[in-house]
């Protein structure tokens, strides 16, 4: 359903700060993975550093970030060291306990959508999937940018 | 011993069940089964048939005899209620000591103290992005930072629970404390609420630090050093709510949890402790979700598997060590961030089932708990919820008022065999180590929150507001999140570097080499040098860093 003829989407699934809880992130995990996606997991805790390199490394389309306990607050520095490394097209999407007052200035540093607790599997899907294909256009402009 | 059963049949008794199962029938034909979280069917009705086989004195006994199935003291809360100990930390020392003394002043008897994230890491606050810190705990990094907290805090005679893993370094700090304030460490009470490394290996990665045998090195050094320096200090709380909020039904939270305080024992008996000695110190920590007859169930069956598990399996001859104390906390995992002011209904259904489970300490979660650390105001209302349910509702009036139900003691019944079939698995696997080790455990919790996950998304199991009656909502019913003030969290790093740079050097470079000798030796006991180094002025990062040097770092097993 998510490769609309092409290959699936690649979504990394981490955890970025402090906080070590990951029930949320492994239920999220499985669902886009359900869903025909190529998921690559994560334990908790890593740097904004080891996601922009494993972003690269594995190519991916879309980077979720699960936050749970105030780790949602060090995103904006993770979006700003995405564009630095050229990985401006990579959609990210941010779930989990994120309180309302703290949400725009999330969406302010580009990321996609947030997601609370309660969100429902189809949504996030979907969400996700629409959010890999302009990930996907984006990168191709990009591309023929560079090689007019 | 063996006591004549209930009489059954009563006169007429057949016949008048049978009219009422075809009256029920015809009215509820095509029925579909209800089960509990943990997978009992729940029958419609329950009548004394489901108590034919009972033995009084075996399963249930008088509260404060064994098996403590009614409860572990003759009075339970009509003599001694439960304590009400709240978990806090939040922003620097100075915030916490505040906030502390409020709550003492308000006559607190016991309080808890929830350190920093960057701390459960094992790190110290000069080597985090400052805008983490103190936004889920206190960033208590010194013995220094440990008195400020605990200023006007009479140690000694109130009880202190720290949340607190391996190596146990919040303990070693209080201790500095109490030297410095020339409290006699005798004196000083409470509980090493994390010291469960199999659960945080397991369930909460948040608060596991060192190697696999690392913990179970340091945690048994930990117990040893408690039983003779700090006796009338809990040392062992054994964690069944990290594994239920991950995932595990209530009936494997309660297998699990007991498979884990048998590892323990084993563990302790082993390194040559007396078990007599020993268990009367081992606590347990639940979550109580709001499955309100299970949990009343899986703590009585608890009580009951637990005392025959010191008694029996164990030759403990103390009844202290067979008795289940426990401290509850109602499940945040229950909690919705929709229409917040719901949770407080929630939290008072939590609760009540953990007042009439008979517990013996309780943390009710704030409404805003979904969302963020608690307010003030939010978590006055969490207490409020306690006290209303002791003083208003007369719940301890009665000892186990639902003992004798047919449905309760039947459910007992029921739970107290899906958690032995748990604990004989665990067994089989080779104990609670082993099987965590291998994975076992984590993959049955994480089976278990799938299957709970797709009840939620079929709506076979209904969360208001959620996934049935969402209303429009507007913000002003959500309390902002309270964040720390980023400019005394400044200052107070700056001091950290300041207090690094101008200690005296040379007893720091001591003790943490004694710290790394002691890791290399069998013979010397790491948590005895832990609280040396605090005392020397060694930060909790450098003492966590030490001993995952000699020890190994600790990595969670993730199971896909």
């Amino acid at each position: 359903m998510t490769g609309t003829g092409v290959r699936p989407f690649r979504v990394l699934v981490t955890k970025i700060g402090l906080d070590g809880h990951d029930r949320g992130s492994r239920i999220v995990a499985a669902y886009l993975r359900d869903a025909g996606m190529e998921v690559i997991y994560t334990p908790p805790w890593q740097t904004i550093d080891g996601v922009v390199k494993l972003a690269t490394e594995e190519d991916v389309d879309v980077i979720g970030i699960s936050s749970l306990a105030t780790d949602h607050l060090i995103v904006p520095k993770m979006m700003d060291a995405l564009r630095e490394a050229g990985l401006g097209h990579v959609a990210v999407v941010v779930g989990g306990i994120v309180p309302e007052a703290e949400r725009p200035a999330l969406a302010a540093a580009g990321v996609g959508r947030v997601f609370g607790p309660g969100a429902a599997r189809d949504e996030i899907v979907d969400c996700v999937a629409a959010l890999g294909r302009k990930s996907r256009a984006a990168r191709v402009d990009d591309y023929s940018e560079a090689n007019p | 011993m063996s006591q004549a059963a209930v009489q059954l049949p009563l006169p007429g008794f057949e016949q008048a069940l049978g009219q009422w199962r075809s009256d029920y029938e015809r009215q509820m034909a095509g029925e579909k089964a209800v089960r509990n979280r943990s997978g009992i069917e729940i029958q419609p009705l329950y009548t004394p048939r489901d108590r034919a086989g009972e033995r009084y004195l075996d399963d249930l006994g008088f509260p404060g005899q064994y098996p403590y199935t009614r409860g572990i003291y003759p009075s339970m809360h009509r003599g001694r209620t439960w304590t009400q100990r709240q978990l806090i930390g939040l922003g620097t020392p100075q915030d916490y000591n505040t906030r502390v003394r409020r709550i003492i002043d308000a006559g607190a008897t016991a309080i808890s103290l929830l350190p920093c994230c960057s701390g459960f890491r094992g790190i110290d606050c000069d080597e985090v992005d400052p805008v983490l810190l103190g936004t889920c705990g206190t960033v208590v990094n010194t013995t220094d930072h440990m008195d400020a907290a605990l200023d006007g805090v009479p140690l000694g005679t109130i009880s202190t629970a720290m949340n607190d893993p391996s190596p146990f370094t919040l303990l070693a700090f209080t201790l500095g404390v109490a030297r410095r304030r020339g409290i006699d460490w005798r004196s000083v009470t409470g509980t090493s609420n994390q010291s469960d490394y199999i659960s945080h290996f397991i369930a909460n990665h948040q608060f596991y630090r060192l190697s696999l045998p690392g913990s179970r090195r340091v945690l048994l050094d930990h117990i040893e050093f408690c039983r003779r320096a700090v006796p009338n200090w809990n040392p062992l709380s054994v964690v069944g709510q990290h594994m239920q909020q991950a995932g595990a039904t209530p009936a494997e939270t309660m297998g699990f949890t007991l498979s884990t305080a048998i590892q323990y024992a084993q563990d302790c008996i082993e390194r040559g402790m007396d078990v007599d000695d020993v268990l009367r110190r081992f606590t347990f920590f639940f979550d109580i979700s709001i499955s309100f007859f299970e949990e009343i169930a899986k703590f009585r069956a608890g009580r009951r598997i637990w005392a025959r598990i010191a008694r029996e399996r164990f030759g403990a001859k103390d009844p202290a060590c067979w008795r289940f104390k426990f401290h509850g906390q109602t499940s945040g995992v229950d909690l919705t961030q929709q229409q917040p002011l719901n949770n407080i209904a929630r939290v008072s259904v939590q609760a009540m089932a953990g007042i009439l489970s008979g517990l013996q300490s309780m943390h009710t979660d704030a409404y805003d708990e979904a969302i963020a650390c608690p307010s003030e105001e939010t978590a006055r209302i969490a207490v409020a919820t306690q006290n209303i349910l002791r003083d208003e509702a007369q719940l301890c009036a009665v000892i186990d008022p639902l003992g004798g139900s047919y449905y309760v003691e039947r459910l007992t019944d029921e739970m107290e065999a899906e958690i032995e079939a748990v604990i004989a698995r665990i067994d089989a696997a080779g104990g609670m180590y082993k099987a965590a080790e291998a994975g076992l455990v984590q993959t049955m919790i994480g089976d278990s929150a799938l299957a709970f996950q797709e009840q939620l998304e079929t709506g076979a199991r209904k969360v208001v507001g959620v996934n049935c009656y969402q209303v429009e909502e507007e913000d002003a019913t959500i309390p902002p999140a309270e964040r720390p003030d980023t400019q005394a969290m400044a200052q107070h790093v700056e001091r950290f570097k300041a207090f690094k740079r101008e200690r005296s050097q040379e007893p720091v470079a001591r003790a943490l080499n004694a710290l790394a000798r002691a890791a290399g030796s069998a013979r010397e006991n790491v948590f005895e040098k832990v609280v040396e180094a605090a005392e020397a002025g060694v930060t909790h990062g450098e003492m966590v860093s030490c001993l995952r040097r000699e020890l190994g770092f600790g990595h969670p097993l993730i199971v896909a």
